[in-house]
């Protein structure tokens, strides 16, 4: 059974290539206040590893990351 | 000028290219740095100072381009993935061939899901730590004027760039 995270914003980055994620994901996470969650999907394979890197060097934290389908789908707290 | 802001990166770089092809580094590099919160300078010279116009229009050449890929964005999947092998006398020689292979490309990128020059421009300007600097010289010997380029660019020369390479993590030439 999957564990279900809450989350207050729903970003959906389904067929956007390198770099349209990360930006999209910043001035999301951007909107939200501290602690709050964004949920986001992407299908861009070069975005995982961007992920990572993103949320180390911005100090927001990958809560979980699972594959849905075609899609990874993305939990990231803000710092 | 010194780099006193603790921990943040520093991203210097230099847009020397026009073409719709070499406009894309400078901007995806520089918009994913400020969505990294580094700081970033972009300094446009020569055949990259006409990216800061307001109305864009890089085009694409395939000549002069051996490697670049000559595909169609439209029909079926078998028909999209040739690769068709222009002779340079025709790509070099035929009026409109660069029209058509730069409308080819932004298709192409379109469907691919790849955002336009305009976009990830915009997302620069939108990001307060982005420098766009146009360089005074290349306006003087082509005959631009300030009022052309977007608003939210400076005038600089190469002095004002390398104050700013000077103290940078990541300094590259485009």
């Amino acid at each position: 059974m999957k564990e279900e995270i809450g989350f207050d914003d729903y970003l959906d980055c389904r067929n956007l290539t390198c770099p349209m994620p990360v930006l999209k994901t910043r001035n999301a996470i951007s909107k939200l206040s501290s602690g709050q969650v964004l949920k986001m999907a992407a299908t861009d394979p070069g975005f995982i590893a961007d992920i990572d890197y993103w949320s180390a060097r911005t100090g927001n934290s990958l809560l979980k990351s699972e594959l849905d389908g075609s899609a990874h789908i993305f939990f990231i707290q803000k710092n | 000028m010194s780099n006193t802001n603790g921990g943040t990166k520093r991203l210097a770089l230099i847009s020397s290219r026009g073409t719709l092809d070499w406009a894309y580094p400078p901007f995806i590099l520089a918009s994913a740095a400020g969505a990294m919160g580094w700081e970033v300078a972009i300094f446009f010279t020569f055949y990259g100072l006409p990216l800061l116009k307001k109305d864009l229009d890089a085009s694409v050449t395939p000549a002069g381009n051996p490697a670049m890929p000559m595909k169609m964005p439209f029909g079926p999947e078998g028909f999209q993935s040739i690769n068709w092998n222009i002779p340079n006398v025709i790509s070099n020689n035929v009026p409109g061939f660069d029209s058509i292979a730069t409308n080819l490309m932004k298709q192409t990128f379109k469907k691919k899901g790849v955002a336009s020059i305009e976009e990830l421009r915009d997302m620069c300007i939108e990001m307060d730590d982005i420098r766009l600097i146009g360089c005074q010289m290349t306006m003087d010997v082509f005959g631009f004027t300030k009022d052309e380029f977007v608003d939210e660019c400076e005038i600089g020369g190469a002095a004002t760039f390398l104050e700013y390479a000077a103290d940078s993590d990541v300094s590259l030439f485009v």
